[in-house]
Formats: C-alpha cells, sequence, structure tokens
C-alpha cells in the first residue's frame, strides 16, 4: 500500500550527512499502518507539539503532512521568541513542549528583549538557522517509534452522527480521516494544524497564486469539508517580506545588531553544548523618502487597496505599504537583516512586508542603505486562508460540533509560530486526556500566558490574527519567563512530559528562593558595610542596619552585589549557592524589590479567582433568561461558558446580562 | 417557594395610609393576563378587558372584582415591553386610596397567578433588562427620598445618566492612559516614538485632579440630600431661641419635629428656597475661665463643631466694645468659612454700632428675610447644581469607588515618579478602572447589587 510520494523524501536540500532521510523510507515502507490513536494534520509548529506531546503521553501518532520536507517549517520570519511570545516559548518548555529546546539547538544569536523594562516585560527572542530547526524537528519527530509520518493531504473527514445539538453535545464523532491518495485511516482523535494551508491564496501585486507558502500548494477540500458538517469559516490575510541575496548587501551601511554577552537558553531542559552553533549578528537600517516614494508608486497594484484581499490582516504587523500609507508622517521605518541560515545565502527583510508587484518591491529596496545592489531572492507575498472561529472549540481546544476533533494554531485565527505551537500543546495533551478519561487540562489566566490565549481565544471574537502582548495577561506580573518553571513545572511532570529529574531540580531552587528570602528578611546590613556600596551607585547612606529586604526595595540596589556585602557567618553553604545561581538570585531579587506591586496582583487574582469558582451549570439553559441581550444571549449559548468569570469577558456579553445570569443563579 | 426572577409582581405604590387614590403596580409576562381576569368594563362583568389588543401608554376604566364581588371602579393604565419602566408589561391600577380596599385588590391580584414583590424589584428588572444601570437604579432610590426640589433635580440629573456619561468619559480617559503605558511595553522594539514621561505624569494629574473636583461635590451632595446642619450658638439672652421660633414660624407646616436626646438642644427642619436647613438651637454659651463648665455647654461645642453653618448670635444692645471681644472670641473657635455672626435686638441697638454684620430684629421680618437669604448665600456657595454641568456626587457609595480610583491612580502616579516601569503602572490603571465600574455596575459582585437594591421600598 503507498501511502504517500516518497520520491519527495529524497529531496536533494535535505541530503545533508546527517540526515537520516532514510529511516523516514524506511519507516514508510514497512511500518505504516492505516489505523491510529490520535492524528495530527499539519506539520508545523502546532503540529510537532501535538504529535510530540500525545506521542510521549502513550498515543499512536500518525501526522501527516503535505511536504515531509518541511517539517517546523519557519515560514515566515527566521527567529522564534519576542515580546511575550518568548514567554510561550517558556511555557511550553516548561509543560514539556519542545520549542524551546528546538529554538536552542537552531539559535545563531539570542537576545533577552526590553531589558530596559521591568522583569515582567523580558522576553527572550532568537535568530534561527531555518535548516537546522527544521532538521533537528524532522530528528525529533523521527525519534519517537510511535510517529509514522505520511506525507499526504486530508480532504475529508469521517464521523459518525450523535444526535447531539453540537453546543450542549457534538453533533458528530470522528472516525477517521481521507485522503487525497483515496486512502481511509482510521483513528480516535484528528487534530487539525493546517496553518494557513487551507484554501490559500498568495498574492504579489496582481498576481494570484494558490498556494500556503511559496512553491507549496494549498489545501482544498478539508474547509469544505468543515463547513459541510456546520463550521464557521472566515478568512485572514498575513504577509511575509521579500528575501534578500546576501552578497548584493553591503552590510557597512547598516548598523550590526548582535545578541546578548551572556546567552540564556529557552529551555530548561538544555544544559551542555549551548549555545550549539556559531553566534551571528542582524543589521539595522531604515527606508527613506525616496523608500516611501517607490512603493507608492506600485499601490495601484496593491492587492491589498484595490480590496483584492478580502481577509483581515494584523494591525500590528502591518506590510511596509501600510505603513507608508497610514503613517505619512514618519519619514522612516526601521528594517532589520536577519541571516536566515547561518550558511547559507538569504537575508529576511524584516520590517518590509509586502504584497507589491516584484518590480516595486526590488526598487524601493534599492532606495534603502545598504541594499542599493540588492537582489531579491524571493518575492514579499500576502496569503489569505480561511480559519475557523474559535468560540467552536473548547478550551481544551476540542471542537464543539465534532468529538475528539481539534483544531490548533493558525487554523483557529492566531499568528505566529509560538501561539501556535501552545495550541497544538494544549491540543494534544488534551486528546490524550479524554482518550484516556481522564480531566482536562487548562490553565488559568492566572496561572500562564497560554492560559491567557485560550481562554481569549474561546471568549473574544476575533478581528485580525490574534498575537500574544503582554498587556493580554492582566497577571503578567507573576507570569514571568524566568517562574514558568515555577508555574508549570509540575503540571509538565504529572503529565507525563517532563522527568523526575527536572523536578527535582525545580525542588532544589524553590528551596534556595525561600531560604533566601528568609535570609533577605531576617538579616540587616550595618552603615559600615553598605554605605560605600550605596554611595557608587548614587543612593542616600543608611544611619542605621538595615535589612537586606528593605536595602534590595531602593531602585538601583542590586541583591546580589548586598548579598556580596552581607555576613554569612554559619551560613556559608547558602551564600554559595545563591551567587553561583543567578536565576534564582534574580527571582529572589524580584519577590523582594516589587513586593507591594506583587501583592496587589495576587489581591487581583483573588477577586478574579472568586468568579472563576462560581460554575455555570453545563446544561444551563440561558433562554430561562428573558433579560438578557439578543447578542448576549447568543453569544452565551454558542460559547457556553463553565464559569460566571467566563461569562464575563466574553465579547457581546453585557454587564447587564452578567448581572441577570448571577442574580438568576443565584434564585 | 422558591422565587423566580421572571415571575409576574405586584406591589402597591403608593405610600401606605389614606389618601385620594393609590396605585397598585404590577409588572411581568402575565400582567395583562392577570388583569384580565379582575377587570371588566361593565358592572354586570359582560365585558372583559385584554390589554394586549389595546395600545400601550393608554388609560382604561372600568370595575375590579374579586370573584364575584365588586371591589372598586378604577382606571387602569397599560405599558406594554419595552417600553416601560421595568422593560416588562406593566400595567397600573388607580383606585380608591385606602389601606384596606387597596390591599383587597391587590390580594385579588395574587389570586391570579401574581406573587407580591420584593424591596426594590422593579427597578431591579429595570436594571436587569437594561433600561438603567446601576447608578440610575441608585438614583431613583434617592428620588423617592428626595425631600427637597434640589435634592429632587440631583436625582434626576442622575437618572439622566449624568454620573453614567462622567463615568464613561472617565473610563474613556484610563483607557487611553493605560494604552499609552502598554504601547511602550509591548511595542519597544518597533522603533515608535513614546510619549515623554513628564507628558505623561501631566494627563495622569490631571485626570487625578478632575476625580478630586468630582468627590469634593459630594460635600455639596451631602447638603443637598441631608440638609445644611445650621447651629445657632449664643451667650444666654443674646436671642437664640426668639430667632429659632421666628425662623420656624412661617414653616411650621413643612417641618417635623425631631427632639434632641436631651433638653440642652432642639433640632427643627426647615426649607429656605428648596434648600433643607436642619436648626439647631443650643444652649447659651458662657465663655468663663473655665470654658466647658457644664455638661449643656459641652453639648453646645460639640454641636458647634459638627455644623455646616453656626449661626452665632450676640445681643447688639451691648458696648461695642464688649461685641467686638465676643466677635474675636468666636472667631478663635470657629472656623471663618462656616461662620455667620448676626447681631440681634436692632430695634434696640445702640446708635454707635458703625459693625459690619448683618443685624437682625425678630420685629423687622425684613431683617428675618435678610438673613434667609444670607443662609441659602453660605450653602448656595458650595453647591454648583443646576449652574453648571458639573455633577454632584450624592450618594456614599459613589464618593467611595471614587476615592479608591483616585487612592489608585496616586499609586500610579507615584510609580510614573519613580521611574518604574510600565507594567507596575499598569496594575494600579487596572484597579483604577474596576474601582470605576464598581459605579455604573460594569465591575460588579453580589454584595454591591444586594446592598443597592435592598434600600428600596416595596413598589418602586
Amino acid at each position: 500500500m503507498v501511502l504517500c510520494y516518497v520520491d519527495n523524501v529524497l529531496n536533494k536540500s535535505l541530503t545533508d550527512e546527517n540526515f537520516p532521510f532514510f529511516s523516514i523510507y524506511f519507516r514508510i515502507q514497512t511500518r505504516m499502518k492505516n489505523s491510529y490513536d490520535i492524528i495530527v494534520i499539519g506539520a508545523g509548529h502546532a503540529g510537532i507539539e501535538a504529535t510530540v506531546s500525545s506521542a510521549r503521553m502513550g498515543m499512536k501518532v500518525g501526522l501527516i503532512t503535505m511536504d515531509l520536507n518541511a517539517i517546523g517549517r519557519l515560514s515566515c520570519n527566521p527567529a522564534i521568541g519576542g515580546t511575550a511570545k518568548g514567554h510561550l516559548v517558556k511555557e511550553i518548555d516548561a509543560l514539556g513542549g519542545v520549542m524551546g529546546i528546538l529554538a536552542d539547538r537552531s539559535g545563531i544569536q539570542f537576545k533577552m528583549l526590553n531589558r530596559s523594562k521591568g522583569p515582567a516585560i523580558w522576553s527572550p527572542r532568537c535568530q534561527s538557522d531555518k535548516e537546522v530547526y527544521l532538521k533537528e524537528a524532522t530528528k525529533l519527530i523521527l525519534s519517537y517509534e510511535n510517529i509514522e509520518l505520511i506525507q499526504d493531504m486530508v480532504k475529508k473527514l469521517i464521523v459518525d452522527d450523535t444526535n447531539g445539538d453540537g453546543v450542549n453535545k457534538p453533533k458528530y464523532i470522528i472516525k477517521g480521516v481521507k485522503t487525497e491518495s483515496g486512502i481511509y485511516i482510521t483513528c480516535k482523535s484528528v487534530i487539525i494544524t493546517t496553518g494557513t494551508f487551507l484554501n490559500a491564496v498568495m498574492h504579489t501585486g496582481r498576481n494570484q497564486t494558490l498556494g500556503g507558502r511559496i512553491g507549496e500548494k494549498s489545501a482544498t477540500g478539508l474547509s469544505e469539508c468543515l463547513m459541510k458538517l456546520g463550521f464557521k469559516t472566515g478568512r485572514l490575510k498575513t504577509g511575509t517580506p521579500p528575501r534578500l541575496d546576501i552578497n548584493t548587501i553591503d552590510f557597512n551601511k547598516t548598523v550590526p545588531a548582535p545578541g546578548d554577552e551572556v546567552l540564556l537558553p529557552f529551555s530548561f531542559r538544555t544544559k551542555t553544548g549551548f549555545p550549539f552553533l556559531q553566534q551571528v549578528d542582524c543589521h539595522l537600517t531604515y527606508t527613506n523618502h525616496k523608500t516611501h516614494e517607490e512603493l507608492r508608486k506600485g499601490f495601484s497594484d496593491s492587492p491589498m487597496f484595490s480590496g483584492r484581499i478580502k481577509g483581515t490582516g494584523p494591525r500590528y504587523c502591518p506590510s511596509i505599504e501600510d505603513k507608508v500609507n497610514r503613517f505619512s508622517d514618519k519619514p522612516r521605518h526601521q528594517i532589520f537583516l536577519e541571516p536566515e541560515t547561518l550558511n547559507g545565502n538569504t537575508i529576511y527583510m524584516n520590517g518590509f512586508s509586502t504584497s507589491l508587484p516584484l518590480e516595486v518591491q526590488e526598487t524601493a529596496a534599492r532606495t534603502i542603505p545598504g541594499l542599493e545592489n540588492v537582489r531579491i531572492v524571493k518575492q514579499g507575498y500576502a496569503v489569505e486562508y480561511d480559519f475557523f472561529p474559535t468560540w467552536q472549540v473548547n478550551a481544551t481546544m476540542e471542537t464543539k460540533l465534532i468529538e475528539h476533533l481539534y483544531t490548533a494554531g493558525q487554523i483557529n485565527g492566531t499568528s505566529g509560530y509560538e501561539e501556535a505551537a501552545a495550541q497544538g500543546l494544549i491540543a494534544g495533551i488534551n486528546s490524550v486526556l479524554k482518550l484516556k478519561n481522564q480531566p482536562p487540562f487548562i490553565l488559568k489566566r492566572s496561572e500562564a500566558y497560554i492560559g491567557v490565549l485560550i481562554d481569549d481565544l474561546i471568549n473574544k471574537t476575533p478581528e485580525e490574527p490574534y498575537r500574544m502582548f503582554t498587556s493580554n495577561a492582566e497577571y503578567r506580573l507573576v507570569l514571568r519567563q524566568d517562574n514558568a518553571d515555577i508555574r508549570l513545572m509540575k503540571y509538565g511532570n504529572s503529565l507525563g512530559l517532563i522527568e523526575d529529574e527536572y523536578i527535582k531540580i525545580l525542588d532544589g531552587k524553590l528551596d534556595l528562593i525561600k531560604a533566601g528570602l528568609d535570609f533577605a528578611k531576617a538579616n540587616t546590613l550595618s552603615p559600615r558595610q553598605v554605605n560605600t556600596y550605596l554611595n557608587e551607585i548614587g543612593s542616600s547612606d543608611i544611619s542605621s542596619g538595615e535589612f537586606i529586604s528593605n536595602l534590595v526595595r531602593r531602585n538601583s540596589v542590586s541583591l546580589k552585589e548586598i548579598l556580596h556585602l552581607a555576613d554569612f557567618t554559619g551560613q556559608e553553604k547558602l551564600r554559595e549557592h545563591l551567587l553561583s545561581d543567578e536565576n534564582t538570585l534574580s527571582q529572589i531579587e524580584i519577590e523582594l524589590k516589587y513586593d507591594g506591586y506583587i501583592k496587589r496582583m495576587h489581591e487581583q487574582i483573588k477577586n478574579f479567582e472568586r468568579n472563576e469558582s462560581i460554575n455555570i451549570p453545563p446544561d444551563f439553559n440561558y433562554d430561562k433568561i428573558q433579560s438578557l441581550s439578543a447578542e448576549g444571549r447568543e453569544k452565551l449559548n454558542s460559547i457556553r461558558p463553565t464559569t460566571l468569570g467566563q461569562a464575563m469577558r466574553i465579547s457581546g456579553v453585557r454587564t447587564t446580562d452578567v448581572s441577570a445570569l448571577m442574580i438568576f443563579m443565584r434564585g | 417557594m422558591k422565587k423566580n426572577l421572571y415571575d409576574t409582581i405586584a406591589a402597591i405604590a403608593t405610600p401606605a395610609g389614606e389618601g385620594g387614590i393609590s396605585v397598585i403596580r404590577v409588572s411581568g409576562g402575565n400582567a395583562f393576563a392577570s388583569l384580565g381576569e379582575i377587570f371588566y368594563k361593565d358592572k354586570g362583568r359582560k365585558l372583559s378587558f385584554n390589554a394586549e389588543a389595546v395600545l400601550s401608554h393608554t388609560i382604561h376604566f372600568g370595575y375590579i372584582f374579586d370573584g364575584g364581588n365588586l371591589l372598586d371602579e378604577v382606571l387602569v393604565s397599560v405599558f406594554k415591553n419595552p417600553n416601560s419602566y421595568t422593560g416588562e408589561d406593566i400595567i397600573e391600577i388607580s383606585c380608591h386610596g385606602g389601606q384596606y380596599l387597596t390591599q383587597r385588590i391587590l390580594s385579588a391580584l395574587l389570586k391570579s397567578g401574581v406573587r407580591l414583590a420584593e424591596a426594590g424589584e422593579f427597578t431591579k428588572r429595570a436594571f436587569l433588562n437594561g433600561r438603567i444601570d446601576l447608578s440610575q437604579a441608585e438614583a431613583v432610590a434617592d428620588l423617592i427620598k428626595a425631600k427637597t426640589e434640589k435634592a429632587q433635580f440631583s436625582s434626576i440629573r442622575q437618572l439622566e445618566g449624568s454620573l453614567s456619561d462622567f463615568v464613561k468619559q472617565t473610563r474613556k480617559e484610563l483607557i487611553n492612559l493605560t494604552s499609552l503605558v502598554e504601547l511602550e511595553l509591548d511595542f519597544a522594539d518597533e522603533g515608535l516614538e513614546f510619549t515623554d514621561k513628564s507628558e505623561m505624569l501631566k494627563k495622569f494629574q490631571l485626570l487625578k485632579d478632575k476625580l478630586e473636583q468630582v468627590i469634593d461635590s459630594y460635600i455639596a451632595g451631602k447638603v443637598i440630600r441631608e440638609g445644611v446642619k445650621l447651629v445657632i450658638a449664643g451667650k444666654p439672652n443674646s436671642g437664640k431661641s426668639s430667632l429659632f421660633n421666628e425662623l420656624l414660624k412661617s414653616n411650621r407646616a413643612i417641618v417635623s419635629e425631631i427632639e434632641g436626646t436631651t433638653r440642652d438642644y432642639i433640632e427643627e427642619s426647615l426649607i429656605i428656597k428648596g434648600f433643607l436647613f436642619s436648626l439647631t438651637d443650643t444652649a447659651g454659651l458662657r465663655f468663663a475661665e473655665d470654658i466647658i463648665e457644664s455638661e449643656g455647654i459641652k453639648r453646645s461645642m460639640d454641636k458647634i463643631y459638627e455644623a455646616d453653618v453656626v449661626l452665632y448670635l450676640i445681643d447688639s444692645t451691648k458696648p461695642k466694645g464688649t461685641i467686638l471681644d465676643e466677635i474675636n472670641q468666636v472667631k478663635s473657635i470657629v472656623k471663618p468659612e462656616k461662620l455667620l455672626i448676626v447681631l440681634s435686638k436692632s430695634d434696640l441697638a445702640n446708635s454707635d454700632g458703625q459693625l459690619n454684620e448683618l443685624k437682625i430684629s425678630i420685629k423687622d421680618s425684613n431683617t428675618i428675610e435678610a438673613l434667609k437669604l444670607k443662609m441659602v448665600e453660605i450653602v448656595s456657595n458650595e453647591i454648583t447644581v443646576g449652574k453648571s454641568s458639573e455633577i454632584t456626587l450624592t450618594n456614599l457609595r459613589h464618593k467611595i469607588c471614587l476615592e479608591n480610583v483616585v487612592a489608585s491612580l496616586s499609586k500610579a502616579i507615584e510609580s510614573l515618579k519613580n521611574n518604574m516601569s510600565g507594567e507596575f503602572i499598569s496594575i494600579d490603571l487596572r484597579n483604577a478602572m474596576d474601582y470605576l465600574g464598581e459605579i455604573t455596575g460594569e465591575v460588579t459582585n453580589n454584595e454591591i447589587l444586594s446592598n443597592i437594591f435592598g434600600k428600596f421600598c416595596i413598589g418602586k
């Protein structure tokens, strides 16, 4: 039985000596069966997390992709993390996901963003070698005996009727999938992670091509099948900038943008060998009025301005033509030149996302310092694709309409690798828990960015692709990237995704934090011990002994410096441990420095959790409350919040609706 | 029996006791049907009445029966949902006044599938049906309790939504400030220009000042609602009691007498030009070596400290030097802005009195009128209602919420001044927004709701 196009596996782009393509070949030939516990459709960032997590939780998983050479491809920018997204990666990692590990293995520049802001906003980011990322992802998938790769396109879902209404009870139950090559594969669960590929159309100038990524085809059939089953779809748009030939750039006319000096890995589990690859610089340059003039010349051909693109694009990541058009008073826009690979020839032109005609892209780019003779090797383009508004899924990412069917990633109207991976992980975990008859795994807004992400997705009406921002997380002061392990690793462990050895390390860290906090609150420094230091940093003298905890509260005082001055007689071991562990030290410092704010935040969390603990019965009949607004009733009926707190967050549900609900439930 | 939120409810809407007419109000999905069971167009119960079939906001004459017994001839007003006070179908039966009859009609209704309304339930429904917001609901309560025209005016303004508008506007401003702060956090690496700190600080301060002004209006609001505490003080025989009685004389009909717990002072209320004054006559003061020489004088002093206005009487027949000494003594005890010094017995005064103080004689009604005007003037200075578009806080709960908003805002300002990063500033801005939302019920919890709805009398 031929289930895939094996010839693609032999594609020359993967004939790197280390790359085990023979094992794929081998496995496809001999071990492919047409029945799985879980089928994952799409091998992007959501698909990888869904596949690996469910496999590690003991399931037999079939991963179906249209292109075996594109597992974990970084379709847009060659970078992982960034503001708020870095938090997601850390959380995925703490729960036992793989994105952090893949980023560490492929990173060619690591940087902690927003160091000038408070610790809650610090976000790790890395430039990744996209070839290495892809190979590491493929290797990882292949390392699991219970994952099988299938190259094919899913055309149809096979479902059984359940006589449910699709709201309180699913209407259908998943049975399997049917592929383009006509194969019927049975399974207990399906996770759809098709990214931008459903009915995808790419635009450059007046040209339209079917396809989700340049050179790759569009996935057709699945969308129609889902719509026929009763799903509602919408159309979104995203874009990508041109890729440039590195040899045609004069980097002397640009400003180097190096990474950090001290490199921190994403993964709490990355220990030895980091960094794995040579570290490189990015380069910064700017557009100018000439660039903008050239771009304007192409506006008449713009698929955005002419209305050929119907889908809504993100406001936070506008195309260069959008920026020039909407902010015409801005004389320049920044352009980061980012290497796509360590040894390759292409540069990603960050900040220059566009769907203008190729000639316009090139002429405009050539007005930019350093790019005077640049050659575009791959044009920028916009892609329009189908998405499924997420009021149709539960917090487990399972669809309300079809039992055991999950959707994750861009198909859910999100943007970004990290957002996709987070959903993939949650979908993978929950699909397994459900098959094992175990309670679902749902993170609260007060626990994790992932909780915020999914809660927003299922309650808010999307108006543009959803991207994670720190401001979406009300409780971000306690949801920091540095404490993701403390927040989530034990969950990962109980799910079977984090090994016990890491929990041991975590417990050691928790003990040390406690010991450090106790020490700071119980010990004082005398004026003689500390005043010299205080003078150095321009802080005022103390006249009598002062507790370490109070000293650290001063703006510029560093805990590490203070501990160097403190008397640890009898506790030399503690001193040694504290001063050798930067991460732990920083946790203690944050706890002490921002004590008042953190207390206020915990107050807010308590208030929040009060409403989260008021459950709404799953079969609650909203039609009994006559006074609900029409929109509120409709939203409550379709989203079916599980708690009063959730009901309050649903867009379209008014305050009076919530009050009515509250009073009604109280009787 | 568990009460359902959407039962049809009824209550007597007019005050208990004898009266020309009484009104019984019925609201809910069964209002029209239950009316149909007891209301007929004729005495022979042949012409039944179907409220569904008539226009909303119409009045109909007919007869109310309890079983076969004719109870009364009445007028029935019909209001159809959603254009009614509660947003539901409402009928109002205007019957002849009198406890017994009204109760009979009510119990006839209760037999026809209607239950008795709880305190505040009509207004609660109006709120739940989105007819009014929380602050408007409270205004209804205030309106019912309003003792004076001014208080009524202020409540009506609130009912019309002026406080809600203010809250909405403030919320918008808070959201704007938060956005400024957040922008810098989430888009730090996008090469944008950010509002500089001093500019930001100015905006924060501006909003805080504005809110503090509104909080200050509570004093005025309190005056409107609870009246001005005016204490008449002075030495024995300065004419306090005569003035007290004179002031009350023409207003007897509309004041109610509340006696003090001791005989040391008497309190009365009167309304002058729409303002409610609560008048206290105190025992005479003696500024002896021991300032407080008796329990009675101690009480008088306490009253003076509690007062919004102290009307201090001095006998103008005394020598000028004595008068001036006394004026100085009083000024050392009472704050100038709440002190009104009045010279009494002006008809008997020495002709050398070139004093600027207001002079009165109870024998000259013109001087009494002048005094009343002066009293109103002092109060008016504190009150802006009706003169400006500024809102006036009359409700303690609103004031506390706004104070919490200001406290949070102050913390945010503090953080900003200390160069704290935006996420710290944002914590307190979020708190401010939550407190603000509590006023109109945008942020809501059971306690606030039950507290508010518990305050209403049955029928509203």
